[in-house]
């Protein structure tokens, strides 16, 4: 049976189970680390943690002066204040000396629900994506998340990650050699006539999606894209090529983020036709997480009606 | 060093400065030359620093916060030993890596790339936070403008580096009362400095900032408080060291042109020469390798 978790919950359980291994790491929060589960680090490894206060930007800089001393800093937020508040700081202070800080944002995403727009993040990927230099990941599931969190952990260079709020089934445990890499995409169901490629918690909807389609008589292929920089392009290619025709996904806008990057791709190397499933460049609202993911059609049926536009537009 | 020779460094600095922002026809020199004696004090007689090992994880670290003053940081790293004084001639330039802002990958000796007013002192903290979670002894030093401390971002440092008692950390604010747009009490009001500092937890040493005497006294008392930072709040003349230039926020980041370039740069060979006889030494000595390095003529762009 599939195991239910949220991200963020795998991602804490990883870092507390690791913290002895990596006596280098350091842990920042800006007063969420409950709601981060940096929390997790803090209870077995308090000498290691910061409390930084709500203070974004001063977090990003102090964590730069870390990484400048040899320390591997991680630091935490809500997506919107960890990618948004600091941003400048993230870009001027940490990516462009190329410093070792890695930036972890939580309740990415409509999935932080009732706290309405100013809380849900639908631009972390695009923001964090036009720095030069900086890795964007964005597991979507319990296993892929302490995968992701060990990577991380090896991975020397400035990098963003997403983690998710909601507890969700596992999808990549079913999967027999299931691997993960930074910088590689997954294939998780293979299929002819389209591929839909997605990331973080719609990575589960596309499974849905794909099952129903198949049953339809639609056979697609299904790509986990845990990592949306740098794209894992002969993944995507190989993908319009053998399948022509592509629906991206992912709980964000569709400006800059996932669907951008494979649109990006493909224009170059192989142009196929691409509809972006994602929040149609608006923010979010409020409401019980569930209901406003199905209002803004972030759901295996919103997936479902993409594939058909993209077949469409195939023919 | 001694006073007469940190006097005389500091006006050769100054000269190197006012010629790398000729030469880049850009760059600042004002709140450079109004911080380059409290710098020089800094680097040749304060900070534990070998410029043969310049990422020693025990050498003391200085982040110019204030990133654009590297008029006054480049020369006085050069000065110091660092790096040869022609590589000053790259400033700027897109065939060198001495860039507008300090640049920590490319320019030997800088700790930490800065430009982004109010986050170089967030970075001196994790500095200073690094050396006290490693039990080491080295000390931090970060240096501010009176105009940089509007952002936000450096109270939020200011806060955290009392909460974490750090005393390894020494920030200087080099308060010269000007920035770009004018005054610094009309664009945006920030006195009383000393209070402000105080009561976010601070060890506060107000002080001259081109008086040797009391700006050493101020390191060693920085130094010596167990506990808490301490800032040093560095009275300033901007622009000091070239008659034109003092007190007008007109030369906050503004290039002279040939006449004023020839006239600053006359003013300041008088200076050192003067500085030379009084420290002991020859004039002509003490001037060569910096002529040697300075502008034939504009044309040389």
């Amino acid at each position: 049976m599939s195991e239910t978790i949220a991200t963020r919950a795998a991602y804490g359980e990883t870092m507390a189970a690791l913290a002895k291994d990596y006596p280098d790491v350091v842990v920042l929060d800006a007063d969420l680390s409950g709601s981060t589960m940096s929390k997790k680090f803090a209870d077995v490894c308090p000498e290691r943690f910061f409390n930084i206060g709500i203070a974004e930007a001063n977090m990003a800089g102090i964590a730069a002066g870390l990484a400048t001393c040899g320390k591997k800093p991680f630091i935490h937020s809500f997506a919107m204040f960890a990618t948004g508040r600091a941003w400048e700081q993230v870009r001027n202070s940490i990516a462009y000396p190329g410093l070792n800080v890695k930036v972890i944002g939580s309740h990415g995403g409509l999935s932080v629900g009732e706290d309405g727009a100013t809380h849900q993040c639908l631009e972390d990927y695009a923001i964090m994506r036009a720095i030069p230099g900086m890795l964007v990941v964005s597991p979507c599931d319990g296993p892929a998340m302490r995968l992701a969190t060990k990577a991380l952990l090896d991975y020397e260079g400035p990098a963003y990650m997403r983690l998710g709020r909601l507890a969700v089934e596992s999808v990549t445990d079913e999967i027999p050699g299931y691997t993960f890499q930074l910088g590689k995409g997954f294939q998780l169901r293979d299929g002819s006539d389209v591929t839909v490629i997605a990331t973080g918690m719609m990575v589960q909807e596309a499974v849905k999606a794909s099952d129903a389609l198949n049953a339809q008589g639609v056979s697609v292929r299904v790509i986990d894209m845990a990592t949306i920089k740098p794209l894992d392009e002969e993944i995507v290619l190989k993908a319009a090529r053998e399948t022509g025709a592509i629906v991206t996904s992912e709980e964000a806008t569709v400006l800059g983020g996932l669907g951008s990057a494979v649109c990006e791709c493909v224009a170059a190397g192989c142009p196929v036709p691409v509809v972006r499933h994602g929040v149609q460049d608006e923010f979010g609202r409020s409401g019980a997480a569930k209901q406003v993911l199905a209002a803004y059609g972030l759901t295996a049926d919103g997936i479902i009606e993409s594939v058909k536009k993209v077949l469409a537009l195939k023919k | 060093m001694t006073h007469q020779e940190l006097a005389l460094t500091a006006a050769k600095a100054r000269l190197l400065g006012l010629d790398m922002v000729y030469r880049a026809a850009s760059g600042h020199p004002g709140g450079s030359f109004s911080s380059m004696d409290l710098l020089t004090l800094l680097y040749q007689n304060v900070m534990r620093v070998d410029p043969a090992k310049p990422r020693d994880p025990d050498r003391d670290r200085f982040v110019l916060s204030k990133g654009h003053c590297t008029p006054a940081l480049y020369p006085t790293l050069a000065l110091r030993g660092y790096f040869p004084l022609k590589e000053l001639q790259m400033f700027r330039s897109i065939h060198g890596n001495m860039s507008g802002h300090a640049e920590m990958n490319n320019v030997r000796g800088v700790d930490m790339s800065t430009g982004s007013l109010g986050q170089g002192i967030s970075a001196a903290v994790g500095m200073a936070l690094a050396g006290k979670l490693d039990q080491k002894s080295y000390r931090v030093y970060t240096l501010l403008g009176d105009g940089e401390i509007e952002e936000g971002q450096v109270w939020e440092a200011a806060m955290s580096a009392a909460k974490f008692h750090l005393d390894n950390l020494c920030a200087i604010v080099d308060v010269n009362g000007l920035q770009i747009d004018g005054r610094t009490a009309d664009v945006m009001p920030s006195e009383p400095l000393d209070q402000k500092w105080s009561a976010f937890g601070w060890n506060v040493i107000p002080c001259d900032g081109h008086d040797f005497n009391a700006l050493e006294a101020a390191y060693a008392q920085a130094a010596s408080v167990p506990g808490k930072p301490s800032v040093i709040l560095a009275r300033t003349v901007k622009g000091k060291g070239v008659s034109y230039m003092e007190n007008n926020a007109g030369w906050h980041g503004k290039a002279p042109n040939a006449q004023q370039y020839h006239q600053g740069r006359e003013e300041l060979i008088a200076q050192i020469t003067q500085l030379a006889q009084s420290a002991g030494r020859i004039p002509g000595e003490e001037l060569t390798p910096i002529l040697e390095v300075l502008c034939e003529d504009k044309e040389e762009n």
